[in-house]
């Protein structure tokens, strides 16, 4: 299956071509993926330039796709996302590669399992997370039309399928009342592993913000909710406690670790250390519906795989 | 009834005394005082009454601190009220401590945080280059104290690499850098292929001067030194 970075490549390469409107503006990543062209715009190592420029292309008309690493693209030009995008009131398409651990052989500086939380602190953001190149290529030629701030952010673990529809999705049904668990992009596949033996609905989420908040009210029947995401655990938190504000329920909130493991290894391994394999999500599920206290980060709740030693 | 009209050099003094509250940034809100004047007097192809003009030059004040003189400057210039400048600083006025582009006529940046304008000024240029629009200029204002935030120096050299011809900056120079620019900032730019000329920041002639002379195929820096 091809990477959604490289249907990213694809299609942005063709959208450079067919839209006089679009530029991509990168910091030597993915320079040698893309053909030159005149609205490529590659800065060289300077991440800060890259997103000022991206708003200066925007100031004039012209739509910036912008193109990094996550922590090159979201955390430290952080301030220029802020105020040469959000502050000057211009819109770029921010497109990130490597998510939460997929480089976690590169170690801590080349993971940011904090993009998202990030972004939500910042007025206007559209927020995609696909789980399939197939969203990937539907999000990026959306976002194409558009002139808001939009990030899409692209992984390595991919679903087997994509989802078509946007907002929330019900993917698969429990009995009536049972618990309504809220996969988002690519945790979609090893949700789907963990719950298959278990009565819950399980929903589809690739647009974490604006976030669907009637599209969780119309899917939930009862009183339980489980959120997965692949990113910094309990960031969608307020929104489903602002959605669901009218109605007692329960949240168990899954997602990466807010601590730093100091560990290499696989994105896969990394997966499972942060207890989002189709095992962790199982132990974590089970706990949460036999009405045991969540054993929570800090306490290590799945053991380490056995590739990753201490 | 708001004033809108066109005044003279000799009106900006008194213009000053009605923005009042921000006397912390008084010194570098006067050192840009001739520079703007001459900017929006002599230099800018600007239009209050049409200040969205696709044609106009693009002028970036990254220098965000102390715009008591850029908003005389606009008000001078016809861009906003005489009688809006009273208001400074208040909650329901347009005009505060730091500039807001979606609240005053004819700014084209918002900026406080230093180091903001110059990486924008690039993008609008590159914009511009390969859009194929050939008259607009983009001249950015920057402080020299500002020039510490390495954000502007991503921005330079890339913009001598490029050979940015439609980009000047000018440099306010007030020597308010703490730890100073050894040689002359000037030479910073320079040596990353810009065309330089350091001048007596409150000679309109030599401003004036100083800004017609970019050479046209590599960006052009103008060091305006007004005394600390």
């Amino acid at each position: 299956m091809i990477t959604m970075r490289q249907r990213f490549y694809e299609v942005v390469a063709e959208l450079l071509d067919s839209d006089p409107r679009v530029a991509v503006v990168l910091a030597e990543i993915g320079a040698g993926e893309l053909q030159p062209h005149p609205r490529l715009f590659n800065v060289g190592i300077r991440e800060q330039l890259m997103v000022g420029v991206a708003a200066g292309l925007a100031f004039e008309g012209l739509r910036p796709f912008v193109h990094s690493y996550a922590p090159f693209l979201v955390e430290r030009p952080f301030e220029q996302v802020k105020l040469d995008l959000v502050h000057q009131d211009v819109g770029a398409v921010l497109v990130s590669t490597g998510a939460s651990y997929d480089g976690a052989r590169s170690g801590r500086t080349h993971q940011s399992p904090g993009d998202v939380a990030l972004l939500r602190a910042l007025p206007g953001w559209t927020i995609h997370v696909p789980g399939h190149p197939d969203e990937v290529e539907r999000f990026v030629r959306r976002a194409a039309g558009g002139d808001d701030n939009v990030y899409v952010r692209l992984s390595e673990e991919v679903n087997a399928a994509g989802v078509e529809a946007d907002g929330m999705v019900v993917v698969r049904s429990g009995s009536d009342g049972a618990p309504l668990v809220v996969a988002v992009g690519p945790t979609l596949a090893p949700t789907l592993a963990a719950t298959a033996e278990l009565d819950v609905s399980v929903a589809y989420l690739a647009t974490v913000r604006p976030f669907d908040a009637d599209g969780l009210r119309a899917a939930l029947h009862g009183p339980d909710v489980v959120l997965v995401e692949p990113y910094l655990a309990g960031t969608s938190a307020a929104e489903i406690a602002a959605a669901l504000v009218d109605r007692p329920h329960r949240l168990l909130a899954l997602g990466v670790a807010n601590e730093e493991f100091r560990r290499y290894g696989t994105g896969p391994e990394h997966r499972a250390l942060h207890g989002l394999d189709a095992a962790g999500i199982r132990g974590s599920i089970a706990a949460f519906l036999s009405d045991s206290p969540h054993p929570g980060w800090g306490s290590t709740p799945h053991p380490l795989p056995a590739t990753i030693s201490a | 009834m708001a004033t809108t009209t066109t005044l003279a050099y000799e009106d900006l003094p008194g213009l000053l005394t009605l923005l009042t509250g921000d006397e912390k940034h008084d010194r570098s809100s006067f050192s840009t005082l001739d520079v703007l004047w001459v900017l929006y007097d002599r230099v800018l192809r600007v239009d209050p009454s049409t200040p969205d003009d696709p044609g106009r030059d693009r002028f970036l004040l990254s220098k965000g601190h102390g715009p008591a003189a850029y908003y005389a400057v606009l008000a001078a210039k016809g861009f906003i009220s005489v009688d809006a400048l009273a208001g400074f600083g208040n909650g329901d006025s347009v005009l505060g401590y730091h500039p807001d582009r979606l609240l005053v006529p004819g700014v084209e940046i918002s900026s406080g945080s230093l180091g903001h304008g110059l990486p924008i000024a690039v993008g609008v240029t590159l914009a511009l280059d390969a859009t194929g629009d050939p008259g607009p200029r983009v001249i950015c204002l920057v402080g020299d104290a500002e020039l510490e935030e390495g954000s502007n120096f991503e921005a330079v050299q890339l913009a001598g690499r490029l050979r940015l011809g439609r980009l000047t900056v000018v440099v306010v120079d007030n020597a308010s850098s703490t730890y100073g620019w050894p040689g002359g900032v000037e030479r910073r730019f320079e040596l990353e292929g810009w065309s330089g000329v350091r001048v007596d920041g409150r000679d309109h002639d030599a401003l004036e001067a100083a800004f017609a002379g970019a050479a046209g195929d590599r960006p052009h820096v103008v060091v305006a030194e007004v005394g600390s």
